[in-house]
């Protein structure tokens, strides 16, 4: 629309932008589930400070623990977005790779000892270790879909199946327990800031991937990939190398995150560890009105997304509805969202909004 | 085009061998061990066989193949030992019984699938075991290979899980009580004689027999006794779910004092909310911590008076197999074919190293 920037003083236009701009969806579920708690129970959104059992000053309330739990979600959103761009494809294996990550940086703390009382390696070369590990496999990922043509979801099921099975024989099967209090930081609290680490992890990440993306050409690489990939070759990008890098940062994301999983609980429990955080990472990006089959994307609203569906977990735990039932609630989000976002319905939307212009004007 | 070509048979021949190599990794899964074990045995069976057999036939019935002095062939199938620190020390119980040194002959197959253990059945069936040894995946389905294995007169004893099957098709059936560790624990809660009972409940995977016996226990004792039930949410034998569980009952500002989880790894999620919150717990605290499976680190815990109570599931059924299969060799009969492990509970108060190290798994 050339003309569309001059039109752009006119109020209802910049009420229409906003409306076009993908983080409105995002920013109106979150709206609508603040109102919601608002009218509910306006005690939700209290925060209170208090120290904890190891006298360290922490604030707590429902926004610090959607703050807190979200965080490792928009962490692996990041990712998410970048892999369903660059593919058209989501990646099913972060649950099992985060795992991976946790129990290979268990190892590595650990040594042989499953107990032991010193840590037999600092905390940053484990997690350096880890990371390299997460990245292999987001690599292994990324090979498969790029030069064996693989659909995502097809290729990354293999790890989806396989990765629990590789956590625990990373470990012997044992379940190593780590005793050192440092260790627990990354999970909850540092000594003296009240505000629980994991958040603090997250805006690096975001920090980290706003500064990559103005100061390379990451964003327009993975773009044009994703809509077209023999066009982007033929303007001498190479869409199976872009393709892969973008797998291989979801792995430093699944690799931060599982730092953040075992620190919480300064263990690990091969079964359940991120069970089904893909779905959730996947509905982040979708959340943010990010096409799933690939293309433009918007960092920021898939991020926000991340929070909203954190959110609304923390919202329903609330009012006691049973956890199980919680992919039921997640799910009727993702069916409003996909039709929404159809094609179909948006041309019916836009005809209705003109044909609204049309009679304001007339 | 050629390239095109090329690439298009490449991928495919990928996608085949991906495909394929699936499937044959999980097959692999659930039989690499009888691969190894029958390896290992053929080399010998075949000498021992040779050199007895004759002798045996000509002095017994050929149906009592596994007669004294020779290795009792059974063939154990159970949930992979990955599933759980209750698994693990399951597995390790079974391997260090039935070994060579104990008279055995045994082949492991492991498997969170219902199909892939009935595949495994099968096989075990058609090598000829003596003994078919069961933890089921799931309790439906077991009918038809049950029947085939009694026709090939092998005798089948189920141990930890119980199945939906005729009592005929079995000989015994090994098993932890759920309800029985529910009512243990419920009857030391009760016991502790609180002013008022105010509850967090924290549920295993719904539908499972453990929760089903734990969660029945609390439930009914808190309909009699008029305890309060402040929150009762599945966190799916999952740690950082119970966190958020117990997390959002703090922040909902609602009183309670006794956090009843269903195992362990729940049970430590939810302290480690209270920790956050600076809410004391365990021996002199304001809270009653109570978990089951009785892991190591959890009765050490128990030890340290963070936690009161831990049940015990008992994952050690070997022995009880053991005697079972020695009693059937010799030609006896047993008194009753559902046998109840004993199990426990450990209470902070009273428990000592000698338990630890005994129980803990």
């Amino acid at each position: 629309m050339p003309n569309n920037s001059a039109k752009k003083l006119n109020g209802t236009n910049a009420l229409q932008n906003l409306f076009r701009n993908q983080i409105f969806i995002p920013l109106a579920a979150l709206l609508l589930l603040a109102l919601f708690n608002l009218i509910m129970d306006p005690s939700f959104f209290g925060i209170s400070f208090g120290y904890n059992s190891l006298g360290n000053p922490v604030l707590s309330g429902s926004l610090i623990t959607i703050l807190d739990n979200g965080s490792e979600l928009a962490i692996l959103a990041i990712g998410m977005t970048l892999v369903t761009a660059a593919s058209g494809g989501q990646d099913i294996s972060v649950g099992a790779a985060i795992a991976i990550a946790g129990s290979t940086l268990l190892r590595v703390l650990c040594g042989t000892n499953s107990r032991p009382d010193t840590l037999q390696a600092p905390i940053i070369v484990a997690f350096l270790i880890s990371c390299v590990v997460a990245m292999l496999f987001g690599a292994f990922n990324g090979v498969l879909v790029a030069y064996f043509k693989i659909p995502p979801m097809v290729a990354t099921l293999i790890l989806y199946t396989a990765g629990r099975s590789i956590a625990a024989w990373i470990n012997n099967n044992e379940l190593p327990i780590i005793s050192e209090p440092s260790f627990g930081y990354f999970g909850s609290f540092i000594p003296g800031i009240p505000i629980p680490t994991p958040f603090f992890i997250a805006v690096i990440c975001m920090i980290v991937i706003t500064l990559v993306m103005k100061f390379t050409n990451i964003k327009l690489f993975v773009q044009s990939v994703g809509i077209n990939d023999s066009s982007s070759r033929l303007n001498g990008l190479n869409p199976e190398l872009i393709k892969i890098m973008s797998f291989v940062i979801l792995g430093l994301c699944v690799a931060v995150v599982g730092l953040i999983k075992v620190s919480r609980i300064s263990s690990i429990n091969y079964s359940v560890i991120a069970k089904d955080i893909e779905m959730d990472a996947i509905l982040a990006v979708a959340l943010g009105g990010n096409a799933l089959s690939g293309g433009k994307f918007n960092m920021a609203a898939s991020i926000l997304g991340a929070y909203v569906i954190q959110f609304l977990t923390t919202t329903l735990y609330k009012y006691n509805v049973q956890s199980d039932a919680l992919p039921a609630y997640k799910a009727a989000v993702v069916i409003i969202l996909v039709v929404v976002s159809s094609p179909v319905v948006r041309e019916k939307f836009s005809k209705i909004w003109k044909n609204l212009k049309a009679k304001e004007v007339g | 085009m050629k390239k095109k070509l090329l690439s298009v048979v490449l991928s495919t021949a990928m996608i085949a061998a991906v495909l394929t190599g699936c499937g044959g990794g999980d097959d692999s899964a659930a039989t690499s061990a009888p691969a190894d074990t029958t390896a290992d045995t053929t080399a010998e069976a075949p000498a021992d066989t040779t050199a007895e057999a004759p002798a045996d036939t000509t002095a017994e019935a050929p149906a009592d193949t596994a007669a004294s002095g020779e290795l009792i062939k059974v063939g154990i199938i159970n949930n992979d030992p990955s599933e759980s620190g209750y698994r693990t020390a399951n597995v390790n119980d079974l391997q260090n019984m039935f070994t060579e040194e104990n008279d055995y002959d045994a082949d492991f197959a492991y498997s969170l699938k219902n199909d892939e253990q009935i595949t495994a059945a099968q096989k075990f069936i058609q090598d000829g075991v003596d003994y078919l040894l069961l933890s089921a995946a799931d309790t439906a389905g077991w009918d038809s290979v049950l029947q085939d294995a009694q026709d090939a007169g092998v005798r089948v004893i189920l141990f930890d899980r119980t199945i939906d099957a005729d009592e005929s098709l079995y000989e015994a059936s090994i098993i932890s009580d759920m309800d029985q560790e529910g009512q243990t624990a419920v009857d030391w809660l009760a016991g502790q004689n609180l002013d008022a009972y105010n509850i967090i409940h924290i549920q295993g995977v719904m539908g499972s027999a453990a929760q089903q016996g734990r969660s029945g226990a609390l439930q009914a004792a808190a309909e009699e006794k008029g305890w309060n039930i402040v929150a009762e949410q599945t966190a799916e034998w999952n740690a950082e779910k119970a966190q958020q569980i117990v997390q959002s009952v703090i922040d909902s500002g609602k009183e309670f004092n006794v956090i009843y989880a269903e195992n362990d790894d729940m049970a430590k999620g939810a302290v480690a909310a209270l920790d956050n919150a600076n809410i004391s717990h365990g021996v002199d605290g304001d809270v009653i911590i109570m978990g089951f499976d009785t892991n190591t680190w959890a009765l050490e815990e128990l030890k340290a008076g963070n936690w009161n109570y831990d049940g015990q599931c008992n994952p050690f059924q070997a022995s009880y197999i053991d005697e079972i299969i020695k009693t059937l060799e010799s030609g006896g009969t047993l008194d009753q074919k559902v046998i109840i492990m004993d199990e426990k509970g450990f209470d902070a108060e009273t428990i000592t190293d000698d338990d630890i190290a005994n129980y803990g798994i």
